[in-house]
């Protein structure tokens, strides 16, 4: 092999591993970020403080009461006996729903015209309207059973069937446990923004310490220079990757469907777009902390408008062709389908060139402005 | 011209409106040192750069080493030691891991690289210390360990861009000892000699004493006069132009029979007097003395004329003499001299 290049390579590793504490850094990063977006970036609404207000108080209300007390979205944390108390304790956040029975409940569930006021509060939607679409659920599965039950004591002896029943499956996260699709997020955001920034700031170092224009009178050419200096931050990288894939798996218990290889391979192609955007950003900045700030402009847009938090589907069209420059996006289609569907390389072909293609365009757009001159 | 180690011609460089180099001309023999001074900004470092293909000149054709800069820069880059003005080695790393790194980038091989970086280590005296961080080192080490990488390829040309500035004056010394010895034998014959103890090493000197035979050239850039004066040639450079180059001597005897050493008490009432004399073109302190730079062929008229004013202010005259110019008197004439 080419002893300029691996001098460069060695060089590099020496240098990192002598910066302890950036080091230790980039492999404890990624495992914080995994665990912080594992448990708290979850959609998944559990135990919504819940205020009762029965004024029916009747074995009928009880029983409704039950319902919502054996689904485990809501916990009954406080029964009350005023409609003010209840505009209280949603104002204090210390409910987020409220019930109320009115007191012809039972009377009026035997006419079959009951009504039940369900309060929630929307300051928060997207609980809000997991907590709503679970009340429905509750509430007309509770009706249903009364519905039988009244039936086969009339000895009608009829199976109420609804004229159209949707059964519904969940594939691949059957049950919709947010980590699954954070996890594959959190790689990808790692991969990019470590590869960015510490690729970003190892050569605008080289400037900032005057070692640049000792670098520049050797005979090393340009892209052994760039090629030396990113080559350990791709073993850094896919080390990186190994360490998210292998917590996501093991303490989140996310699966790992696809092909490894493929999933390895296609997450170094990704990583290149990283190095790609941080040597660009390096022939911008003169600065470590500008060449930092640069990435981070890159980054912030990466991660809301590729799909890692928000649905693109939800987007504004203007945002969502936006999304398309967003060498986010490709991957986390990528690895969400590998990771969590075991889809064959055709099926996911599109995202796999597209990734590619900016990939090498931006690896090339940076080495076309990587001159290995001061000027 | 293929004797020149260095061959450029009518060099420019500007950045946006300032004409850092604006016409240079330079060329250097084998063996020979060339000094380039000049005060800041005068546009020394720039030329460095311009030999060393750092920069892109704007105008102008370099040869270094028989390579064209701009075409073929890798190549005569490997002929080429360049030390910059700012310590440009990894202070994270080793002093050897350093040599080793600009050995091994710059065509050494495995084989190569670890004899030869001892070899230079003990040169430049940090033989002893080449296990120590290069961020640890002091400011004169800092500048040894520079040459040491500039030198561990044995190039043909080293430039040098003031390697002394912020160095204290025994480490100038040792300094300049190690560049006069580089310049005056084939570099590898110094190294065989102090090593003479070591024959294990005379194979690999033998190896590659032949493209060093003609010895180094060096162009070293200074803002130091003594330094100066150790250059076989020098160059003042001002406002991006050489505007005088010649050997020291030469260049002291342009100011033959012009300079005056004046002493005495109270120095300022002597400066106001000398400044006022009508063939004094210039007053210039040393310390207790005063220099003065008289016009061509009046230097007898002030002898004379002058220590009657002095005691006529009421002042002391202890000395008023002739003196052979100093480096630094001529250099002062130049800065002075309008040339635009």
């Amino acid at each position: 092999m080419n002893s300029r290049l691996m001098s460069i390579i060695r060089k590099e590793f020496i240098q990192i591993f002598r910066d302890t504490r950036t080091l230790i850094m980039v492999l404890i990063i990624p495992i914080m970020q995994l665990f912080l977006l594992g448990y708290s970036a979850t959609n998944d609404v559990r135990n919504v403080p819940l205020a009762v207000l029965d004024q029916s108080r009747s074995t009928e209300s009880r029983a409704l009461l039950d319902a919502y007390r054996a689904a485990d979205y809501f916990r009954i944390a406080y029964s009350v006996d005023s409609q003010a108390e209840i505009q209280d304790l949603i104002e204090a956040g210390k409910a987020r729903a409220a019930v109320i029975i009115p007191p012809d409940y039972a009377q009026r569930l035997n006419d079959g015209n009951a009504t039940v006021a369900f309060i929630l509060d929307g300051s928060d939607p997207t609980s809000a309207s997991t907590a709503l679409s679970a009340a429905k659920l509750i509430s007309q599965a509770h009706a249903t059973g009364i519905l039988s039950e009244r039936f086969a004591r009339t000895g009608m002896n009829l199976r109420v069937q609804p004229p159209v029943e949707v059964r519904t499956t969940v594939w691949y996260n059957p049950d919709l446990i947010s980590a699954y699709f954070m996890i594959p997020g959190v790689i990808g955001m790692i991969l990019y923004a470590i590869a960015a920034i510490l690729t970003a700031t190892s050569v605008v170092r080289e400037r900032e310490r005057g070692t640049i224009e000792q670098l520049i009178v050797t005979p090393i050419r340009p892209w052994e220079l760039i090629v030396g200096k990113l080559m350990p931050y791709v073993i850094l990288g896919f080390f990186n990757t190994l360490e998210v894939l292998a917590v996501g798996h093991w303490w989140f218990g996310m699966p790992i469907r696809g092909d490894l290889g493929l999933i390895i391979l296609l997450s170094i192609v990704f990583l290149i777009t990283g190095l790609g955007i941080g040597l660009f950003a390096s022939t911008i900045a003169n600065t470590q902390q500008e060449a930092m700030l640069t990435v981070w402009m890159t980054l912030l847009p990466s991660i809301f408008l590729s799909g890692f938090f928000f649905p693109l589907e939800a987007m504004p069209a203007v945002l969502r062709w936006i999304s398309y420059l967003m060498p986010l996006r490709y991957y986390l289609v990528i690895i969400r389908s590998l990771l969590l569907k075991d889809v064959s390389l055709a099926m996911i072909q599109t995202d796999v060139i597209a990734m590619t293609l900016f990939a090498v365009g931006i690896m090339t757009a940076a080495a076309l402005r990587f001159h290995k001159r001061l000027d | 011209m293929t004797d020149l180690l260095v061959n450029a011609t009518n060099l420019h460089k500007s950045f946006g409106d300032n004409h850092a180099v604006d016409g240079v001309s330079l060329h250097v023999k084998p063996g020979e040192i060339y000094g380039l001074v000049g005060s800041d900004g005068a546009g020394k470092t720039t030329t460095m750069r311009l030999l060393v293909g750092a920069l892109r000149p704007d105008e102008g054709e370099i040869n270094v080493c028989g390579f064209d800069v701009s075409k073929q820069v890798e190549q005569a880059r490997s002929q080429v030691g360049y030390l910059s003005q700012r310590f440009s080695l990894y202070e994270d790393l080793t002093v050897l891991e350093n040599i080793r790194f600009f050995a091994e980038v710059r065509g050494l091989s495995q084989t190569e690289w670890l004899p030869r970086s001892l070899e230079i280590l003990e040169f430049v005296g940090l033989g002893n210390f080449k296990d120590r961080r290069a961020g640890q080192l002091s400011g004169g080490m800092k500048q040894k360990l520079g040459l040491a990488s500039a030198l561990v390829t044995r190039p043909r040309l080293l430039l040098l861009d003031e390697p002394t500035t912020g160095v204290d004056p025994v480490t100038r010394q040792d300094f300049w000892q190690l560049v006069i010895k580089l310049v005056s034998a084939p570099a590898l014959s110094v190294v065989e000699a102090q090593r003479a103890d070591h024959p294990s090493t005379s194979d690999f000197a033998k190896s590659a004493s032949s493209s060093a035979q003609d010895g180094v050239s060096v162009i070293i850039s200074t803002p130091y006069m003594d330094e100066a004066s150790r250059c076989h040639r020098v160059g003042f450079m001002k406002l991006g132009r050489i505007i005088a180059e010649d050997t020291p001597y030469n260049l002291r005897s342009r100011l033959a029979e012009r300079v005056l050493e004046l002493r005495g008490s109270p120095i300022n009432t002597l400066r106001h007097v000398a400044h006022h004399d009508e063939d004094v073109e210039d007053v210039a302190a040393f310390g207790d003395k005063l220099h003065l730079r008289v016009k061509e062929g009046r230097a007898q008229a002030v002898i004379e004329r002058l220590p009657a004013g002095i005691t006529a202010q009421g002042a002391e005259l202890i000395e008023l003499r002739s003196i052979p110019p100093a480096l630094e008197d001529v250099f002062i004439a130049l800065s002075e001299t309008n040339h635009d």
